[in-house]
């Protein structure tokens, strides 16, 4: 048995132990979601807030769909439409919400490290990341593990090859981590422009040329190529010449042996870095990664609120300005 | 108490070359006579066993008065500068409204003279508004108090524009401290850019992006035959070039935060807010390049860069956090550091933050000379004690010595003969 844990930060704080056994919990989650009644009683009476100061699809509904398939009380706030447009800051939202006393806080947010900023003021609360920045995205990485698992019966002494923006990357980098414990290796595909200082030391192989990275991959595993971010920060200069250079086409894929899967965190942009016929093709398993996701958060969100009883939450600064009132010897 | 005599330390006097167990009689806020058992005065301090050198001067910190006065004023600075020992600070003229006009110069002097604890000499603006375009009056700013002018927290990014700076300051032999960054190299970049970036993903600060605006000012200060001096190097690639300099005979002189010889970038791991500045803490080989800068003689000065931030621009994660950690109250332990590992002997060390930055600025400042101003710092070099942001004198608590121990402690600073700073206290 894997040690249990309060929160999920990233693939850095996870044991191998942790991380096969949340990928065998999320294996046995998928049945779940093919029964005609797709409901477990095991988060009854749970609480899970999904905050989500980033636009996404599939990550807030997988975590809400999974939530709500264990009879969990979900809700799912965006930042569109939180009090972060009133000026709230990220520290007095997370606050605020962990005095509703949920038992999860899942948050995105474009801050590297906004979890474990969050988490210090709120030490009673379990808080999963669902992407922070450019810094991790362990449960996708997680759902990756749990195709693979399925798909390619697992992943040890597998090559995925990573193309595209591995700088912005978290999903990147969260594999990177993984690799180091699961015994896989990771080749990344990208032109300098796209890679961050210093990666070669994190155990990768750097390639510049996307065919050459292609024999031997049982895995290409395709970023998002934001369009806006392309030539803005003069990063390429057209997305002709980047699906030229490193997108996946048929011709491409040809070069791959038989059994290497296609794979895409999503969302995917048809055309540049992902070719339709590619994408929809028999070798891509984007839809099974979907399905998985659930499948995953649900292991994640079991996992967190575990069978105790949650203490009553408080936040760090409440706490400490307590403590130095009692010291004064006043009364609450 | 108008007579003190500060009895059996080892005084230490850089600019007199003086390194003896003696006594210091201070007679009307001047050091009238230093030697054996000396009597006459109506108040002793006992010395023995600590350090007795002329009050320290920190060439660069940011007192944030007028504007910012939430994170530190006039009077909250000037007691953290006591408390470490500082007796004349240079502050920058990035505050609301600038430091480029006389008015507002005369107005903060003015204010330091009020709170009495610590001498004041701000640094003028280079350019109005610090907007890099057009030139202050730098005569009229000098004639008001200011000791040199800087835009720092923003470099003269324009070549043009600092050409000019370099060529109207030296007519006039002012010297010209350049924050250097090349923004475009630094946009985005929160801390160094390297492995430690790249692994919590957050966008990087090349240490290229002053190492090659170091490059192009010294080519300037050839061209024009200025005096220049490059604010809190950071990095190998631009102490090597003041070194090159130097050894052209270029007036070009540098300083080094302690932060940047005590610490590195593997500091911001967690996340750590208290461990951003600009330039940010670099790898292990720039730390030692600045520590052999300072050994060599490359860097003549050691200031704070004393940067005082609330909270509420500190706990917000780590690329939203605001740039600069306070460093007044650390300076002298964080620093003793060089003595205790045989970088510098103690001399040398406190010249780098006495009679060194005097003589840049021209300052009547930094020795213990008879005669002049008794402004004294005395330190116990060996006593050891844990730093508590909370008890810090400053108004901000953004510190990443918080909860260590640190080595050497002022005991005692006067300031024209005037204890403004006691530990027992």
């Amino acid at each position: 048995m894997s040690a249990p844990f309060q929160h999920l930060f990233g693939i850095a704080q996870l044991s191998r132990e942790q991380i096969e056994h949340l990928v065998q919990l999320g294996e046995s989650f998928i049945e779940l979601s093919r029964r005609p009644v797709k409901k477990a009683p095991t988060l009854r009476g749970k609480t899970v807030i999904n905050l989500f100061f980033e636009n996404s699809t599939r990550t807030r509904t997988s975590f809400e769909i999974a939530g709500k398939r264990l009879s969990a009380d979900v809700i799912n706030i965006s930042a569109s439409t939180s009090a972060t447009k009133k000026g709230e800051t990220l520290l007095d939202t997370g606050e605020t919400l962990a005095a509703m006393q949920p038992h999860v806080l899942v948050i995105r947010h474009s801050i590297s490290g906004a979890c474990e900023f969050l988490a210090d003021f709120l030490p009673d609360t379990s808080i999963v990341n669902a992407g922070d920045g450019a810094h991790e995205h362990p449960t996708q990485v997680l759902t990756d593990l749990l195709t693979l698992q399925t798909k390619a019966g697992g992943v040890s002494g597998k090559t995925m090859t990573i193309v595209g923006d591995i700088a912005h990357s978290r999903v990147a980098r969260s594999h990177l981590l993984a690799a180091k414990k699961l015994d896989y290796k990771v080749r990344l595909v990208a032109p300098k422009t796209l890679l961050p200082r210093g990666i070669e030391q994190f155990g990768c192989e750097v390639f510049h040329n996307f065919d050459a990275a292609i024999p031997g991959s049982d895995v290409l595993y395709m970023l998002r190529m934001q369009s806006e971010r392309l030539t803005s920060n003069c990063c390429f200069p057209s997305i002709r010449e980047y699906h030229e250079a490193y997108g996946l086409n048929a011709a491409r894929l040809a070069k791959a042996g038989d059994d290497c899967l296609v794979m895409h965190p999503g969302p995917m942009n048809r055309g540049v870095e992902i070719a339709s016929e590619v994408a929809d093709s028999a070798r891509s398993h984007i839809l099974d990664q979907v399905e998985h996701g659930v499948a995953i958060r649900m292991a994640v969100l079991t996992e967190l609120c575990g069978s105790s009883p949650q203490p009553q939450a408080r936040s760090k600064r409440r706490k400490q300005a307590e403590a130095a009132m009692q010291a004064q010897g006043k009364l609450l | 108490m108008t007579d003190i005599l500060i009895r059996g330390g080892r005084v230490v006097d850089p600019a007199n070359e003086r390194d003896e167990i003696a006594d210091v009689l201070v007679i009307d806020g001047k050091i009238a006579a230093i030697g054996e058992a000396l009597n006459g005065a109506s108040n002793t301090i006992d010395a023995t066993g600590q350090v007795v050198c002329p009050g320290l001067i920190d060439m660069h910190v940011h007192l944030r008065e007028p504007g910012q006065e939430w994170k530190e004023d006039i009077e909250s600075g000037s007691r953290a500068a006591v408390a470490g020992g500082v007796t004349s600070m240079c502050c920058m003229p990035n505050t609301m409204p600038r430091l480029d006009h006389a008015g507002v110069i005369r107005q903060i002097i003015e204010r330091a003279n009020q709170v009495g604890l610590c001498h004041l000499h701000p640094i003028g603006a280079v350019t109005k508004n610090l907007d890099g375009k057009e030139l202050t009056e730098m005569r009229e700013l000098a004639r008001a108090g200011a000791v040199a002018f800087s835009d720092d927290g923003m470099p003269v990014w324009h070549g043009g524009v600092m050409r000019k700076a370099l060529e109207y300051a030296s007519s006039f032999d002012f010297l010209l401290i350049q924050h250097a960054e090349d923004l475009q190299l630094t946009e985005g970049g929160c801390i160094n850019e390297g492995r430690i970036s790249t692994q919590l993903g957050v966008d990087g600060m090349p240490s290229e992006g002053e190492d090659d605006m170091v490059a192009r000012d010294i080519m300037l200060t050839r061209l024009v035959d200025a005096r220049y001096h490059v604010a809190h190097v950071s990095c190998k690639g631009s102490v090597e070039l003041v070194r090159q300099a130097k050894s052209e005979g270029l007036k070009v002189s540098t300083e080094a935060a302690p932060h940047h010889f005590a610490l590195t970038e593997e500091e911001v791991l967690g996340f750590n807010a208290d461990a951003k500045m600009s330039p940010p803490l670099r790898t292990e080989a720039d730390r030692l390049a600045v520590i052999e800068g300072l050994r060599d003689g490359t860097i003549e000065v050691i200031a704070t860069d004393h940067a005082p931030h609330h909270e509420d621009d500190k706990r917000c994660g780590l690329s939203c956090a605001a740039f600069g950690i306070v460093g007044l109250e650390t300076m002298l332990p964080v620093s003793l550091a060089l003595v205790r590992d045989g970088v510098l002997s103690l001399p040398d060390l406190i010249a780098k933050m006495t009679c060194n930055p005097a003589q840049l600025l021209n300052l009547n400042a930094g020795t213990l000379s008879e005669g002049e101003a008794a402004d004294i710092c005395i330190f116990d070099a060996d006593a050891k004690w844990t730093l508590d942001r909370n008890k810090l004198f400053s108004k901000s608590k953004n510190t990443p010595w918080h909860g260590r121990e640190l080595t050497g402690r002022v005991t005692y600073t006067l300031k024209s003969g005037r204890i403004v700073f006691d530990h027992h206290a």
